[in-house]
Parts: C-alpha cells; sequence; structure tokens
C-alpha cells in the first residue's frame, strides 16, 4: 500500500495513453454488463425457494390445451399439496391486437399462492368483491398511466363475449409489484376474475388452462408432481407437471439460445480487449526500462519490481471495468425506455459485478504478467546502459 | 486555442460520419477513384503516395501494434456482422413465407392463426366469396386449417425438456396453396390416419422426427411418415390430417384459418371487401406475404437494436485502442515525419500518409471479421420462439453481402476516426521540437 503513490504515478505517466486505454477497457466493460444483466434474468426466471415450493400443471398435450375444473378438487387431496389454485391465458391486448400484454384469468386464491407479489390488503378486498376487478403490474401501470378506479378495454385475441365482440371492459383495482426479481415479470401482467371470463365467453366452457399447486415441502415436490400426473394418466386430459422453476427454465431455453450468443460476444469482447491492455501494458515498460533499472539500483528487489507492474496493470483494467459495469447500470434504464417497452433489461445485479471484478482481476493479472515478468528478470547494469 | 481546435475538429468528424453513413456504395467508389486520380495526378498527391509508401514499409518492423488495430477491429466488425445477420436471417425467414397471391383470412380481432376459431359456417362460406381460383374439377381452392401446439422432445435435452412445435392440421388443399412445399423424404400423410410429415427445421430441432418413427402426442402415438421442405418458417412445423388433429385436441368442426389461392394478386381486394361485407362472417382477411412479415416486425427490430447497441460499444472501444496504437506509432516515427517535413513535404501528404496506413489497417481488420463472420455464422441455424406462433421457429442467420459492406464501411470509419487525431498532431508538431526526441 505504501508503493501506492508510485505505482499511481507509474500509471499516469503518459495520460493520454492511458486514459485511451481505460476507455477501451470501459466499453468491454459496460457490454459485459448489460449482457450479463440479460443472462442472469434469464437464468434466475423462476428460480427462487417459491418457485421450487409451486408445481405448475398443465396438459401434456400442448400449452393451449385446456384441462377440466374438476381435475383440481382431486389433485388438493394428493398428500403433500398445501393449495390448489388455477389459471387461464386470456389472450388479452390493449389498443391494437398486435400489442399484447400477458393476461390471466385466475382463481380467487391465486395470488396467496404468490407471497412474494405485493398487493395491498385493500387493494384484494376490492378485487374479491368487484366482478369486473383486474390487478394490474407495477410497469404496466407506469407505462399506460392507469391508476386505480380507471376503467380499461382490453381486447381478447382469443376469446369473443357471448354477442361476438372482443372487447371486454375492467375496472383497475389495485396494482403488483414484486418483491424479488424472480418474480419480477407479475409487474408487467394483468389479473381477472376467472369467473368473470369463464361467464363471459361461449369458448371456454369452465375449463381450466393450468393449475398452481403449492407443496408444503419443496424435497417432496417431484414426488407430488408424479402423483398429480398420475391422476389423469390415460384420460384424455393427460397431464405434466412440474415445478415452476423447472418449467420456466425450459420456456426460457426455447426463447432463444441466449447463453450461446452471449457467451460467444463475451468471448470476442475480451478478447480484444486483451490485445489492447496488453499492447499498452507492454509499451508502458519498455519506455520505462531504464526507471526501472534505477529502482533496482537503489535497493528495491525482484518481487517487488514484478508486483509493482502488475498492481499496475490490475489497477488500470480495474478502474476501466468498474466504471465500465457502473455506467451499464446507469444505462440499461435508458435503453429499455428507448426501445419503446420491447426490451426490458434488468438491472445489474450483484452477481454480475462480482464476475465482473473476477474478471477484472483475471484480465489484469493476465495482460500484467509478461511486461511483468521482464521488468523483475531486468539486468541492472544492461538496463543503465541502454542495451 | 488548442482546445477550440481540436472541438472543431470533433464537429467536422461528427458531420462527417453521419454523411458516411448515409453513403451508397456507388458514391464511395466515386470518392476513391477521385482520391486515385488526386494522389496520381497532381503533385501533392504524388507526395502523399511517397509519404505512405515509406510508413507502409516501416509496419513490418511495427507488427505487433498494428495487428493490434487490426484484430480489434475484426473483432468489432465480426460481433457486428454475426448480430445483424441474425436478425436479418429471422426476418428473412418470415418474409419469404407466403406469396402476394394467396391470401389467409381468420376470425376478426386474432392476432395470429393459434388464436382465432372460425365456426363450421364460416369454413364453408369463404370459398364462395369471388376472386379464388379453381381447380382442374372447377372447385375453389381454398385450404381450411387448424393450428395447435404439441410438446415434443427436444433434441440433445435432458429427458423431460420438452419444447413446443406448431402442430398444423391440412386437408388435401394444403398443397395446392403452397406450391414451394415439397415432400423430401417418404410420403405425405393418409388422411384419417394419425400420420405425421415434418418440416425440415423441426427435424432439426426434436428428438425423434425421422421417417418411420413414432412420437406420442398426450396419449396418442402418431407415426411419421414424411419430411417437407418449404425453406420458409412453414419448415418449422409439423403436419398432420385435419379432422384427426381436430378430434385429439377436441376442437370438433372449427378450424384456425382459411388459406387460399386467388386468381391474381390484383383479386385481393375484391375477396377481402366480399368477406367484409358478408353478414354471415366477422373476419379479417390478409395476404399470406404480409401476415408474415407482420408477424417478424417486433422480433426483427429487438434484434436489431441489440445488434446496433452492442456494435456501438464495442467500435467505441476499438477507436480508442486504434488511436492509442497510432498515437504510439507516430511518436515512435517522430523524427522520421520531421525530417520530411524539414525536407520540404507539407503538412496535407502527412497526414494523409498516416490516415491511410490506419485505414488501410481498419480495412484489412474490417475482411478479417467480415470473413470470419461469414465462415462461422452464414447458414447457422438457430432457433427462438416465434412472435405470433405457439411453436419454436427455427432460421439460418444470413451473412449478406449488404452486410459484410455495412461492417467494411464501420471498419473503415473507426479506422477514420482512429488515424485522424494522430495524423494532425504529427502535422502540427515543431519540427524542432520533434527532431530532438529520441
Amino acid at each position: 500500500m505504501k508503493y501506492f503513490h508510485l505505482i499511481w504515478a507509474a500509471l499516469f505517466r503518459r495520460k493520454t495513453r492511458t486514459i485511451l486505454t481505460i476507455i477501451s477497457i470501459v466499453a468491454a466493460f459496460l457490454l459485459f454488463g448489460m449482457l450479463d444483466a440479460v443472462r442472469t434474468s434469464f437464468d434466475q426466471a423462476g428460480q427462487s425457494a417459491n418457485g421450487a415450493r409451486r408445481l405448475q400443471t398443465g396438459s401434456k398435450l400442448s400449452f393451449i390445451q385446456t384441462l377440466p375444473q374438476g381435475l383440481g378438487g382431486q389433485i388438493e387431496h394428493v398428500p403433500g399439496v398445501k393449495s390448489v389454485a388455477y389459471a387461464n391465458w386470456f389472450g388479452g391486448a390493449y389498443q391494437d391486437p398486435h400489442n399484447q400484454i400477458f393476461s390471466f384469468a385466475v382463481s380467487d386464491n391465486y395470488l396467496d399462492q404468490y407471497p412474494e407479489v405485493e398487493v395491498s390488503d385493500e387493494a384484494r378486498k376490492t378485487f374479491a368483491s368487484t366482478q369486473t376487478g383486474v390487478i394490474v403490474g407495477q410497469v404496466l401501470a407506469d407505462k399506460y398511466h392507469w391508476k386505480v378506479g380507471d376503467q380499461i378495454p382490453l381486447q381478447s385475441t382469443i376469446f369473443p363475449q357471448h354477442d361476438g365482440s372482443k372487447n371486454w371492459k375492467f375496472d383497475i383495482v389495485g396494482v403488483m409489484h414484486a418483491k424479488d426479481k424472480s418474480a419480477g415479470w407479475y409487474d408487467q401482467v394483468i389479473l381477472m376474475h376467472w369467473k368473470y371470463f369463464d361467464e363471459g365467453t361461449p369458448y371456454n366452457g369452465g375449463t381450466v388452462g393450468w393449475y398452481v399447486v403449492s407443496v408444503n415441502d419443496a424435497n417432496q415436490a417431484d414426488k407430488v408432481a408424479k402423483a398429480i400426473d398420475a391422476i389423469s394418466a390415460n384420460s384424455d386430459h393427460e397431464t405434466r407437471t412440474q415445478t415452476e422453476a423447472a418449467a420456466s427454465a425450459s420456456w426460457m431455453k426455447q426463447l432463444a439460445d441466449i447463453g450461446l450468443i452471449v457467451g460467444s460476444i463475451m468471448g470476442a469482447v475480451f478478447f480484444t480487449l486483451l490485445l489492447l491492455t496488453g499492447n499498452t501494458m507492454m509499451q508502458a515498460v519498455r519506455e520505462r526500462t531504464s526507471e526501472l533499472a534505477v529502482l533496482k539500483t537503489i535497493g528495491f528487489s525482484n518481487h517487488a519490481v514484478l508486483a509493482m507492474v502488475l498492481a499496475e496493470s490490475l489497477l488500470l483494467v480495474l478502474i476501466g471495468g468498474v466504471i465500465g459495469i457502473g455506467l451499464a447500470s446507469f444505462l440499461i434504464p435508458g435503453v429499455s425506455a428507448g426501445s419503446g417497452g420491447l426490451l426490458n433489461l434488468p438491472t445489474v445485479g450483484a452477481g454480475s459485478w462480482l464476475l465482473g471484478i473476477a474478471l477484472m482481476v483475471a484480465i489484469g493479472l493476465v495482460v500484467g504478467f509478461l511486461p511483468a515478468w521482464r521488468a523483475m528478470r531486468l539486468n541492472i547494469v544492461d538496463a543503465l546502459a541502454g542495451r | 486555442m488548442n482546445f477550440l481546435f481540436n472541438l472543431g475538429l470533433i464537429v467536422v468528424l461528427a458531420v462527417f460520419l453521419f454523411a458516411w453513413a448515409m453513403l451508397p456504395w456507388q458514391a464511395v467508389l466515386v470518392l476513391a477513384i477521385a482520391f486515385a486520380l488526386w494522389m496520381v495526378l497532381t503533385r501533392r498527391g504524388r507526395q502523399a503516395a511517397s509519404v505512405t509508401m515509406v510508413g507502409v514499409s516501416t509496419i513490418r518492423q511495427r507488427l505487433g501494434s498494428s495487428s493490434v488495430v487490426i484484430i480489434g477491429i475484426a473483432g468489432v466488425v465480426g460481433v457486428l456482422v454475426a448480430l445483424l445477420a441474425m436478425g436479418d436471417g429471422y426476418a428473412e425467414t418470415l418474409r419469404k413465407t407466403g406469396s402476394e397471391d394467396t391470401a389467409i383470412v381468420m376470425r376478426g380481432g386474432s392476432a395470429s392463426e393459434v388464436m382465432s376459431v372460425m365456426d363450421h359456417d364460416s369454413v364453408v362460406v369463404v370459398p364462395q366469396a369471388p376472386g379464388i381460383a379453381r381447380d382442374g374439377q372447377g372447385k375453389p381452392i381454398a385450404s381450411p386449417e387448424i393450428v395447435v401446439a404439441a410438446n415434443l422432445p427436444v433434441k440433445n435435452g435432458g429427458p423431460d425438456d420438452e419444447g413446443s412445435v406448431q402442430l398444423r392440421g391440412v386437408g388435401d388443399e394444403a398443397w395446392a396453396v403452397r406450391p414451394n412445399l415439397k415432400i423430401i423424404a417418404g410420403r405425405k400423410f393418409t388422411p384419417g390416419m394419425r400420420e405425421l410429415i415434418v418440416g425440415q427445421g423441426a427435424q432439426r430441432q426434436f428428438a425423434g422426427l425421422e421417417p418411420g418413427h413414432e412420437v406420442t402426442l398426450g396419449d396418442q402415438v402418431w407415426t411419421v411418415v414424411g419430411v417437407f421442405a418449404s425453406n420458409d418458417a412453414l419448415d418449422s412445423e409439423i403436419w398432420g390430417d385435419a379432422d384427426t388433429v381436430a378430434s385429439t385436441y377436441r376442437r370438433g368442426s372449427s378450424r384456425a384459418s382459411v388459406t387460399v389461392k386467388l386468381t391474381n394478386p390484383q383479386a385481393y381486394d375484391g375477396f377481402k371487401a366480399a368477406l367484409a361485407a358478408d353478414p354471415r362472417l366477422k373476419v379479417d382477411t390478409d395476404t399470406t406475404l404480409d401476415y408474415f412479415s407482420k408477424q417478424s416486425e417486433g422480433m426483427s427490430k429487438v434484434m436489431r437494436i441489440m445488434g446496433i447497441t452492442v456494435g456501438l460499444i464495442m467500435a467505441i472501444g476499438a477507436v480508442f485502442g486504434a488511436l492509442n496504437t497510432m498515437f504510439a506509432a507516430v511518436a515512435s516515427r517522430a523524427r522520421e515525419i520531421a525530417t520530411l517535413r524539414a525536407i520540404g513535404f507539407r503538412g496535407v501528404p502527412v497526414v494523409v500518409a498516416i490516415m491511410l496506413e490506419t485505414m488501410l489497417l481498419a480495412l484489412l481488420g474490417g475482411l478479417l471479421g467480415g470473413l470470419v463472420a461469414w465462415m462461422i455464422f452464414n447458414g447457422y441455424t438457430a432457433s427462438t420462439m416465434a412472435a405470433g406462433s405457439v411453436g419454436q421457429l427455427s432460421f439460418a442467420f444470413k451473412v449478406s453481402p449488404e452486410l459484410l459492406w455495412q461492417g467494411l464501411k464501420w471498419a473503415l470509419a473507426i479506422g477514420f476516426v482512429g488515424g485522424l487525431f494522430p495524423a494532425i498532431r504529427a502535422a502540427r508538431l515543431p519540427v524542432t521540437t520533434a527532431l530532438r526526441e529520441l
């Protein structure tokens, strides 16, 4: 630590060059921060203790096939099941059929299954007593400037009402907000009463899209899932039950090979970055050969010189990297807003920061190693003579 | 004063970059020819050419730092081209689907086929509309189809890894409205049997879709009897007999859509108007071409934004890398450049020479990056849950000449910015100071 000012002075010996290099590193880590935020949000969807305690039971045939409502009562009797809720896909769209919004028609106890979704008691009370009531996610409410008490028209792209019109009217009774990131997408969902939906359309006929089953013990989840699927084995409505975590993981996998694409970009970026920084460090050490020789002459040991050059390159990468990831967390909301709601990027989490710092240290060491090694092996007499 | 000069330079640079982004390739060619002529015909130009030759001949001694510029820019161009190729490939697959002389009719207000439910009466009424082409027996060519999702095991996935694929139930007319669809292995399914034919894209993604194999849909066993290819979005679907699919999925006599072949593209407006005026129907009509293009809009836009954002950030990094290298190169050649100026070479040839050198390195980098992206990604297939469908769409990355050209333009722009400041600095450094530098 006492040599810090020495390292600092060496680092900024050529201001222009160091600043240019730092900007390159900032760019690389800015990219890293953004891409890693996307990756973790994909990985984290549904991956929480609550997600492991909840099972989703859907039709084995396909996710658009519905199940009989009577099945819910049978699932409740399976040992290990705490409670059963159910939901249907409503296929809502706002203002334009192509502007689709995640909207579900849900049973009365649906929200009880999701303790991580925050809804005020007052809103829940009003919801229970309002037939046409809906609870909307925080992000949606902000985006469309909805407030409690507004009446909103939603088109269903699937379910017309009995008179053939597709326009449904709903009253907003509350706003919900996800307390932790794993349930984050509830900020962009509309929940309505299943009963109102089922009675309003001739197309549903009392069927259920999928069941949400809470189990008493997460370790028993797989056993319970098998027991639930056994109920309807060989019937015309076979089911497939998975934990919520497994279901969203396989759903995300279908969306795209995000990991692969992100990984290959990261690889290209870091390879480029290594080259740039490595080049700078080599130049810096080459320029200072005689200075390093002077340091050795006045008594710095070989290892101290090695450590100082390594520290210099570490410091260089860390300064750039921290600024880069900091910028990423600052810029991400801007990108999300700029894409007009097409992209909703998450913020940079602690995991990304840790991974980023680990990468910075690794890159700093790799880049600094060769110049530092050369500085350590420097022969004083030769270096001072400029040979 | 110095600060103001640099500020002015940056403004000029911004204007230049904007114009550069707008330039078509013909204009670039004209510029290049004009520049070459200047180098050959004028005295200044010839001076610039000879200084450039000197600079280029010393690149060999600066191989390490020069290759940093090349590889840095290659990285930017490679990533940019790959990302844009992904967006283009996706959009292209959906754009190629459908044609102007076929129309798709769905229940009104349905965003996509999967969401549409048309009852039997509507399905019977649609083919009676005017403007539909007729087959040899004088029957209108209209294909009522049903679209549902099926769960199938994914290739190379775990035992419980299932993906969703779009299953289309069709009748005999389906082949007539899609003449580009060919059976490439096995045979067509037999009506009334639980037999499937699978698109080549679906076959790539899901396990066990080889002809002769059996797959389980729900509690029923179906046999795969053939593979078809149409080189568009339909490649990601699997097809079966409409009535059999409808009974499996308990859809009765309803259908999702009716696709009709029109006598010619001009007949579309009349056909659409006739359906809109029919009081028995509540339907939306679209040409199949428009329908599929609309489905791809949102996703293509997302991919484009992503590509440009990532490319921009990387380009900024590369610009500073190039600046660094060129500043170092100029500094190490300070005496050489000062000597040139002392014996009478003016500022312009010196600036041009250094700029040219950087642009040359950038060009090499751009070519390298484009080549690598083309080798790895051209025809690389990926898949994603497509908007407006319930199955995965498999599509191939498409590295087109336009994209490669765009990548080269980016590379040259980076080279230009990275060379400009060091070049100006070299030309403005007082000769006496530079000569004393070691």
